[in-house]
């Protein structure tokens, strides 16, 4: 049950894009088309599964052991990167039209917040294994529905007639502004 | 470019959070309070500036090939210590702005400065680059929290975050009409949204009156 309620609050209550702010980067590059949202949202998703997996055995096996635990975010982010370049060899040899549309935003994933947010609360939550899983699989599971849902619009954006100067970016924060209204009805689910 | 050119560039034309929509993540999530706005500038002047001196000192001798992590393993380094001083003397802020200190990590406008101009340019540009655009930076994010606050309580007030001794404080906003969405993140996103569109018809202005005098648009 408690399991369940982590994962609801990380996908809609507290919801890593909307009101965590974190990704944001790839929330607005990578949202143009529904189908590089998804394939970003399914890169994501490996990334940071794999990313929190191996951190929350590295500190608990060897930072934690060592009394090293000033080294977190050294360790995190070398090994974030190492999984970064592994997800990126992998859609290149196996999704090459998916690797030619996210471009320059897959090795951008890690310097994707909301990775090594999760990496780092893991830790400072003093979730355990199964704890950890269920938060980083919620949590990619809210980013990938949030980027996808916001790329739906987008396409439609694209064809309506915006004033000048909010063309592009700004009426796009305007419709992240509206969706974040939106989740925030959602706060009373847990 | 002369050196003020270069130390200028980030305030307007070239801003890293309105127009080139760098480091929006911390930009949106702390600039709820002028005094978290300003606490997590300093920070990133801090780590920007000494990261980029160093990227540039080892640019000669970083291999070609694995310049990122290099990069993202000094800029990892400075945040610790960055981390661990403000936990030690300001409390407070450390607690308000949480898990925003390590994600500087993950600052685009870090690493991107590193990768754009310290690994090509000699210490003294450099320094004057991060500094420039970490200030930059957080006159952005002053703007924004400034408008969050004002709004979302009718006032502005700021504490300096080491005896918590208070700097400034007024109200000019009567309660009755305070917004409260400002202080959410809806309230964020919208005030982000209408800033980036004033600098949108600041630099349509700007081209339109450089095309008019005939000089080369950059």
């Amino acid at each position: 049950m408690e399991l369940l309620a982590l994962f609801i609050s990380a996908v809609f209550i507290n919801n890593v894009i909307l009101s965590r702010f974190l990704g944001i980067c790839p929330f607005m590059g990578v949202s143009r088309k529904t189908s590089s949202a998804l394939g970003m949202g399914g890169a994501v998703t490996f990334v940071m599964v794999g990313a929190s997996l191996s951190t929350f055995a590295i500190y608990h096996l060897v930072l934690d052991k060592m009394d090293l635990q000033f080294m977190d975010l050294i360790v995190f982010i070398l090994v974030i990167a190492s999984f970064v370049q592994l997800t990126e060899l992998i859609i290149k040899r196996f999704l090459p039209p998916l690797y030619r549309s996210l471009g320059i935003f897959l090795p951008l994933i890690t310097t994707n917040c909301a990775v090594l947010f999760v990496a780092l609360q893991n830790i400072s939550q003093r979730f355990n294994l199964v704890e950890t899983i269920v938060f980083a699989i919620a949590t990619s599971a809210g980013f990938t529905l949030v980027l996808f849902l916001f790329s739906a619009i987008r396409e439609r954006l694209d064809l309506a007639d915006t004033p000048l100067p909010f063309k592009g970016n700004p009426i796009a924060m305007i419709v992240a502004a509206l969706m974040a209204l939106a989740f925030s009805g959602l706060a009373g689910l847990v | 470019m002369n050196q003020f050119e270069n130390f200028r560039k980030g305030f307007l034309r070239e801003n890293p959070a309105f127009v080139l929509y760098l480091g929006l993540c911390p930009a949106l999530a702390i600039s709820t309070t002028l005094n978290n706005a300003l606490g997590m500038g300093v920070a990133v002047i801090v780590v920007l500036t000494i990261a980029n001196t160093i990227v540039s000192l080892m640019r000669k001798i970083t291999p070609m090939d694995i310049r990122i992590p290099v990069y993202i393993v000094i800029i990892a380094t400075l945040v610790k210590m960055v981390e661990l001083l403000m936990h030690a003397f300001t409390t407070d802020l450390y607690t308000a702005l949480g898990v925003f200190i390590p994600l500087i990590v993950v600052n685009c406008i870090i690493l991107g400065r590193a990768e754009a101009f310290a690994s090509k340019n000699n210490v003294r540009d450099s320094i004057i680059d991060g500094f420039g655009m970490g200030l930059a930076f957080t006159w952005s994010l002053v703007l924004l929290g400034s408008i969050r606050q004002l709004l979302a309580t009718g006032g502005l007030n700021l504490v300096n975050p080491f005896n918590q001794a208070v700097l400034f404080e007024f109200t000019i906003i009567p309660s009755e009409y305070t917004i409260s969405m400002f202080n959410q993140p809806t309230g964020a996103f919208i005030t982000f949204a209408m800033l980036a569109a004033l600098f949108e018809v600041y630099k349509q202005k700007r081209m339109t009156s450089l095309k008019l005098k005939g000089k080369e648009v950059d």
